[in-house]
């Protein structure tokens, strides 16, 4: 098939960018949406011009760098996918297709399509985790009984990848869907009970200093996320935050 | 200079307790004055890192993606081996070490063995500590899955993304560190050289891939854990990143380089679509165990199919050939992964490959269904049950079992593999070769670590399923941790390491001389014009089965690829800014040295073994005909390479295996 593609430029994070048109022609169908985005590359590589700067690294769904907002929506017209797993089938011969990074204050652009995701980071930092120092005698893991239930919802908040579709899509740039899901984690597990109260504190103040919208209840998180993180992530952040607080 | 494995005496039980007893250990109190620097943030780096910080010492870790969380052990789908027994099914510490070497077809070093599956068990009680989600029994207990090669049930799992979440527990680890200012984290850093000061690792010059700024980095010891080289075939279940830049830069300045022709390609992998494609998709093997592997039987039937004249489910059970059923009745379709390969591709080769390209078998459900269909009609007593609700039935179970994979293949290939046959080839999925390091995990440079992938020791020439993430952790949580003490422990009065000497000035200039290089030489073709081609002679001649003629044509090709790539390489924009292309010519580079030298170890080495079968070296005749065929008698050693330049003067150092602990006997799967 043959595209149109209108691709957000810019040189770098202080360059004015703007929308610049390409053509690609004899796109298989069968091609991944990166893929379409190497052959545009290649086309410019070959015509001595740049070739348009995006992440990406996996490319099976599970790494979390890619990171386009294509045709209004993150990673795409597909749902519970990556825009690396994005297929050209899902477009038509003649398209045009409109290709932006990922957009809120608190992900400011590097170059092209490459956003800034360290606040992400920085809100793990401030304490997604267990402390807990490694060593050869910690206790058996089968001492600490997880009832199957509790592991596997647990499993299902941790799957997150970090990419920021959540906090693309949203229409006030929030994360707590991000948020949500690492406090969740930890939440339904014993071990991270010890550290519950100073966890979600430390990571809403830091999600907060960062920028990053609230949280409106249009759910646009839920349905563009590629790995279906549920909204009661959110919901349970809340109250995680709210029974923190009240304790002092 | 001559190898030292450096593995403590004693009884193989002993050694490593014996070990830790005696190695010096670093004051607490002076553990702050000393920097350590880790390359890449996977399972390996990523744990060690965390690890070192949490110890007291001062970590600088790099990573090239825009977070740790992003290095490609996240990929990992299976599970993560320990030898827990909590299955009570007669595993233990040996019967682990005993499959490790076993599968590695008798080619790694038992004493580095042995330590890994002794601390298996530390690594599950670890990552339970620090809240990753295995999954669990109905009991609250945590479950266990079987996989190849092995008879007990040892992987733990947390659904088919294992590896992102202990990478996400390494992760975690790490961020406690980089808040208390232990670890100073530099994303989108790539390392491009290692400095070495007075015959020492002291330090790495780096890239900001933002600013394109080259930076000088010093620390008392240098640990790389960057993975495996499996890119160097260009189409690969690596990461597009992946990149063997910082193991082959430290192999330019003094590492030796083992045993680079042990590869490990998954039998299961979507097959590729046509020229345009980027990476190669990995299925889990676990689909082996219910699926049927063929092809047709008649070339007529292949060419209909191919011409889309007729369908895989009209041909007849006797117009099949099921080839592994075929040649190998005990085990079927559950080979190892090696024999799986090489015998999709010997179909493929005689033209039996069943899609476009020519290059895809059978992985066929069909019979499960209606197994799985019979016996849950028997369960609900459904009498006389027609062949369609046994077929729904039984694709109920193995949508259970495999869902989420068949709905991946659907994704990818617009088919859907409930209906009709899933298409698989094999891929590059693993390297078991890679830097040499002693028992301490230090390379031939003082001070130089590396862990993980990127190391040799633990695979020998075949890695079992679920091993590789075991590996990683356990040198990054429990090995690295205590080797690098002993070593550092006489760095206590060395001080901080200037930057400003004049090693860092030469090391610095050589990569900008070469980055500029890249920038300004405006050839003619891209750099991916010459991966692609450095990745077909790859495929082609070291690639499933070798042979002498085919590794010394790569050889040659290899180097004229390489020379064509330094006079026509072609890389836009400039070096002070942001720009893929360039991070590209450099590792491509790399590869391709990398490559040659890679032929060069499959020629010398003929026998075949584990991954790296060389066809010279097969069994002539009775039931084993044309297997496989091992040479202890001349080849139960280690290839280290030590550079000299061109690759193919590397010069040979031989690391002679002794297998005092179990006894070397040929593979049968017949």
């Amino acid at each position: 098939m043959n595209l149109t593609l209108k691709i957000w430029r810019q040189k770098d994070s202080k360059a004015k960018g703007q929308m610049v048109d390409y053509k690609v022609t004899e796109i298989s169908e069968h091609m991944s949406f990166l893929e379409m985005m190497d052959v545009l590359n290649e086309q410019l590589v070959n015509s001595g011009e740049e070739p348009v700067a995006f992440d990406h690294d996996c490319r099976e769904g599970i790494c979390g760098m890619c990171s386009m907002y294509i045709n209004g929506e993150a990673h795409g017209p597909d749902r519970g996918i990556t825009t690396c797993q994005l297929h050209m089938r899902m477009f038509n011969d003649g398209d045009t297709i409109t290709i932006e990074p990922f957009r809120a204050a608190a992900f400011p652009v590097i170059k092209d399509l490459v956003v800034d995701r360290m606040a992400f980071e920085r809100i793990q930092q401030a304490g997604g985790y267990i402390s807990v120092n490694t060593s050869g005698n910690t206790q058996d893991a089968n001492n600490i009984p997880i009832s199957k239930h509790a592991a596997d919802e647990a499993m299902d908040a941790a799957t997150c990848i970090g990419c920021g579709a959540c906090v693309a899509t949203c229409k006030n740039s929030s994360a707590m869907l991000f948020v949500g899901a690492k406090v969740s984690q930890y939440a339904l597990l014993p071990q991270g009970q010890v550290e519950a109260a100073d966890r979600v504190k430390n990571m809403v103040a830091q999600m907060d200093l960062e920028g990053f919208g609230n949280c409106t209840n249009t759910g646009a998180c839920e349905v563009e996320c590629p790995k279906g993180i549920s909204l009661e992530n959110i919901a349970r952040m809340n109250r995680e935050y709210l029974s923190a607080t009240l304790k002092g | 200079m001559a190898l030292d494995s450096k593995v403590p005496k004693g009884p193989i039980k002993d050694k490593w307790t014996d070990y830790k007893n005696k190695i010096d250990l670093v004051n607490p109190a002076n553990k702050r004055h000393i920097d350590v620097i880790v390359v890449g943030t996977g399972l390996a780096g990523g744990s060690a890192a965390a690890t070192l910080a949490e110890l007291g010492y001062n970590v600088k870790a790099f990573a090239y993606q825009d977070s740790p969380r992003r290095a490609h052990s996240i990929a990992a789908q299976g599970g993560i081996n320990a030898a827990k027994n909590y299955q009570g099914d007669g595993d233990s510490t040996y019967r682990l070490f005993y499959d490790t070497v076993k599968g590695g077809d008798y080619r790694s070093r038992e004493a580095n063995v042995y330590r890994l599956a002794e601390v298996s068990s530390n690594i599950i009680d670890q990552c339970v500590a620090q809240g990753v989600p295995f999954a669990r029994d109905y009991g609250g207990l945590l479950d266990n899955r079987s996989f190849g090669g092995v008879l007990v049930s040892r992987t733990f799992y947390a659904k088919g993304q294992t590896g992102q979440q202990l990478l996400l527990g390494a992760y975690s680890a790490m961020n406690r560190q980089i808040a208390r200012g232990k670890i100073e984290m530099f994303n989108r850093h790539e390392m491009l050289d290692v400095v070495i000061v007075d015959g020492k690792a002291r330090g790495i010059i780096a890239r900001n891939l933002i600013t394109g700024e080259i930076e000088r980095h010093s620390a008392h010891a240098v640990v790389v854990g960057s993975g495996g080289y499996g890119n160097v075939y260009f189409l690969s279940t690596n990461a597009m990143g992946s990149n063997a830049t910082a193991a082959w830069k430290i192999h330019k300045k003094g590492a030796y380089f083992a045993n680079p022709c042990y590869t490990q390609i998954h039998p299961t992998c979507i097959p590729r679509s046509g020229d345009y494609q980027s990476k190669l998709t990995l299925m889990s093997e676990s689909l082996r165990n219910d699926g049927r592997i063929w092809v047709p039987k008649n070339m007529e039937d292949v060419l209909a199919i191919r011409e889309g004249r007729k369908k895989p489910t009209e041909l007849s059970e006797d117009e099949r050939d099921y080839y592994l059923e075929r040649r190998y009745p005990a085990f079927g379709n559950l080979v190892p992964r090696d024999v799986a390969s090489r015998a999709a591709k010997e179909r493929c080769d005689a033209g039996y490959g069943v899609n476009a390209t020519g290059e895809a078998v059978y992985l066929d459900f069909a019979s499960a269904f209606e197994r799985y269909g019979k016996e849950q009609a028997k369960i609900h007593n459904i009498e006389n049950p027609s062949p369609a609700k046994i077929k729904e039935l039984g694709q109920a179970i193995v949508e259970a079992k495999y869902g989420n994979l068949f709905q991946m293949y659907e994704k990818i290939i617009d088919q859907n593999p409930y209906e009709t046959p899933m298409m698989i080839y094999p891929a590059v999925h693993y390297t078991m070769g890679g830097v040499w390091v002693d028992y301490n995990l230090m390379t031939t440079i003082p001070g130089c670590y590396c862990i993980g992938e990127a190391n040799f020791s633990d695979h020998g020439a075949n890695r079992l399923g679920a091993s590789a993430l075991m590996q990683g952790l356990a040198d990054g949580y429990f090995v690295l941790p205590y080797t690098i003490g002993d070593y550092l422990s006489d760095d206590i009065r060395t001080g901080k390491i200037p930057t400003d000497s004049k090693e860092f000035d030469e090391a610095e200039k050589e990569v900008t001389k070469r980055i500029n290089f890249f920038v300004n030489n405006k050839g003619t073709k891209s750099v991916d014009y010459f991966h692609k081609k450095l990745g077909k002679v790859m495929w082609d001649k070291a690639g499933m089965s070798r042979n002498a003629q085919g590794l010394t044509e790569a050889m040659a090709e290899i180097k004229a690829i390489r020379e064509e790539f330094w006079k026509e390489v072609y890389v836009p924009g400039t070096a002070d800014e942001m720009n893929p292309e360039l991070e590209k010519a450099g590792r491509v580079a790399d590869f391709l040295e990398l490559g040659e030298l890679f032929a060069k170890d499959a020629l010398m080495r003929n026998e075949s073994c584990g991954g790296h079968f060389r066809e010279e070296s097969a069994e002539l005749d009775g039931p084993q005909k044309g297997e496989a065929k091992r040479n202890d008698k001349d080849f139960a050693f280690v290839a280290a390479w030590e550079y000299k330049g061109e690759p193919a003067d590397a010069v040979l150092h031989k690391e002679e295996l002794e297998f005092k602990d179990i006894e070397l006997k040929q593979r049968s799967y017949k």
